[in-house]
């Protein structure tokens, strides 16, 4: 124990250390180890077959492909939001900094339900939309804008802080150093906020993975076409095939993992070279 | 290059940052604005630079109007209190920043880049820490790449907003030295501001004293020192001694001593306040018949060669101890002690009479 125990002035390092791994361990490592053991019933033949159908692969890829995309739109357009929100005072500023936080607060069906409604061939924006060819309730373009809505506090409410955190001394030091406003946002804010804006990135990404309520109702769930990973899990769990639904689980989970590996060793990389004093 | 400050006003709100100041600095000169803070002296480093407007007033730098000029095209460096280092860059890349971010036709080539910065931080002394990036270095070390930084596109005027505020005492003893040297090796006009007034008059040329967003007096470290133009400078400016007096026709009166106030000839029976700095207050143990004001030792200081007496006059409603400095010497002979009674006067004087009866400007009765 003492060899890797340094000694600190708080107390309670064994306990507070011994509660953490008993926590994680009942909310997280049990529930998904269980997705495991299920899917082992299967023999690894099986296992191969269930996650490889064209109708799953298809899902996979609206699924992580939706969502990347909608992350990446997310981390430009909330980088804006985030921008605007830090930099400007204007009347009813305060009530656009509280929108931010509804899709976060709002049950996700009702957000699918108000998009569909919104984006349908009748409704608000979808009869002017629909006419110019752009058809985006019940196709993947739905699913897009749902897992955009949903993923867009992540990245205001990461990079906000940090935004405001920025001394104007650095902006003001650039400027006598003769660089103009371009120069300074892309060579001394954008790699400050960088850090932050991949953490923002990555949990709307993360966020969008998992979406399952607001997508279901504006998807319109076409086979091979407008199905999401979710769905097919509930699907095979309600027709009590429940090792099959492991299965594609425990697929989402590696992959969600492997690419939030990904992008934490990215943000690890970017912050090594910035860290504060 | 010299630069010019005509009738400058600045507020902030309610608040009067900068009152009609009016300045000039001269070309090739180190001029420090010293005052307290909220005197206005950082907002009007600030105004000059181009990174605050003005509400009134002009700023010219070398006879040419620059009120307009932005701050990009100033040519100055700025040196912040807090350095403003950029944190995701190398010391190197900190330093080559300006030389990288001008339009192409007049961005040195690579090779020149490198040779300019690598210069500056050989003039800095840090030329071993190229590779390092902000965090890595100390506050010392941090404040002087921000100053090569800013020598590095070859400013017309270097401005210095308290640039060892941050620092630690014996740090910024060391770089305060350095930055005179490093003056005196460019002759690149220069101004910096502080609120520490042993570093205005050991680093400048010239003091610039401000008060309330307006110059209380501009001169040399010695003649603002030595002449200070106001009740302010005097205060502000090392220990002084207050002592009131009697101001009547150019004669003034402290106790029972008589002097000379050739300043005041037309005064009738005003009260005055006589300034008179620790070192210029004589002290005896005898009377000599001369008219002395009698007063004890409450304190004796002997570390150094400069011995500090605190003493208390005598028979006196006026309670405030009168700080006297004498050398070593003078306090072995006459061998004070505490209790001790002593007879003083002051050497040199300097008179304000009172505000509420004043019949002329302290600053213009000198």
């Amino acid at each position: 124990m003492s060899t890797f125990k340094q000694h600190s002035i708080l107390p309670g390092f064994n306990l507070a250390l011994g509660f953490t791994l008993l926590y994680l361990s009942l909310i997280v490592l049990i529930p998904l180890s269980a997705a495991f053991i299920r899917t082992a019933e299967l023999t690894w033949l099986e296992f191969w077959t269930i996650v490889t159908t064209p109708r799953v692969m298809a899902s996979y890829r609206l699924t992580f492909g939706a969502s990347f995309a909608a992350a990446l739109v997310n981390a430009v357009f909330g980088l804006l939001v985030a921008w605007v929100l830090v930099r400007y005072h204007f009347p009813g500023k305060k009530l656009v900094d509280a929108l931010v936080d509804l899709p976060f607060a709002l049950p996700t069906a009702v957000a699918g339900i108000a998009l569909t409604a919104l984006y349908a061939g009748n409704g608000w924006i979808g009869q002017f939309l629909e006419p110019m060819g752009f058809k985006v309730a019940f196709t993947p373009l739905g699913i897009f804008v749902a897992l955009t809505f949903i993923g867009l506090p992540f990245v205001v409410r990461t990079v906000q802080p940090v935004l405001e955190d920025i001394e104007s001394e650095l902006e003001e030091a650039a400027a006598t150093l003769g660089a103009n406003r371009w120069q300074t946002f892309t060579r001394v804010i954008f790699p400050a906020l960088f850090p932050a804006l991949m953490t923002g990135f990555a949990l709307a990404f993360a966020r969008a993975i998992g979406e399952y309520g607001s997508v279901i109702f504006i998807a319109g769930n076409m086979p091979m076409i407008s199905e999401i990973t979710p769905l097919l899990i509930i699907t095979k769990l309600e027709q009590y095939d429940y090792a099959g639904a492991t299965a594609l689980s425990v697929v989402m989970l590696v992959i969600s993992f492997i690419l939030l590996l990904i992008i934490n060793l990215l943000q690890w990389w970017s912050r090594r070279r910035s860290i504060e004093s | 290059m010299s630069i010019e400050v005509l009738n400058l006003s600045k507020q902030f709100g309610s608040f009067t940052a900068l009152h009609d100041v009016n300045l000039q600095v001269h070309s090739g000169e180190l001029l420090a604005l010293l005052g307290p803070s909220g005197s206005g002296k950082t907002t009007l480093l600030r105004v000059i630079a181009g990174l605050e407007t003005a509400d009134s007033g002009q700023v010219l730098f070398h006879g040419e109007d620059a009120t307009d000029q932005h701050v990009r095209e100033r040519q100055v460096g700025f040196v912040f209190q807090h350095y403003a280092l950029f944190r995701n860059m190398t010391i190197f890349e900190n330093v080559a920043f300006g030389l990288r971010v001008r339009p192409k036709k007049f961005r040195p080539a690579e090779a020149e880049i490198r040779d300019r910065v690598m210069k500056l931080l050989h003039l800095v002394q840090l030329d071993w820490l190229a590779d390092r990036y902000p965090h890595q270095l100390s506050g010392g070390q941090r404040q002087r790449i921000a100053l090569a930084r800013a020598l590095a596109v070859e400013p017309k005027v270097l401005l210095l907003d308290e640039p060892f505020g941050a620092l630690d005492a014996k740090v910024r003893k060391e770089l305060r030295s350095w930055l005179r040297r490093l003056h005196d090796d460019m002759h690149i006009t220069s101004v910096f501001v502080t609120h520490d007034q042993e570093e205005a008059l050991e680093v400048a040329d010239r003091v610039v004293v401000m008060n309330e967003g307006r110059i209380e007096q501009i001169g040399t470290p010695d003649e603002v020192y030595e002449q200070p133009a106001s009740p302010f400078v005097y205060e502000f400016l090392g220990n002084v001694n207050l002592f009131h007096s009697r101001l009547h026709r150019g004669r003034a009166w402290i106790g029972d001593i008589e002097v000379d106030a050739p300043d005041h000839p037309e005064a009738e029976e005003l009260t005055a306040v006589a300034y008179v700095r620790p070192h210029e207050i004589e002290v005896e143990r005898t009377r000599n018949g001369e008219a002395v004001l009698a007063a004890l030792v409450v304190h004796v200081l002997s570390v150094g060669p400069i011995v500090r007496l605190e003493l208390v006059r005598k028979n006196d409603v006026d309670t405030t101890p009168i700080q006297v400095e004498i050398s070593k010497e003078r306090f072995r002979e006459l061998r004070l002690v505490k209790g001790d009674e002593v007879f003083i006067k002051p050497r040199r004087l300097d008179l304000f009479p009172n505000h509420h009866n004043r019949t002329s400007d302290a600053v213009q009765a000198r």
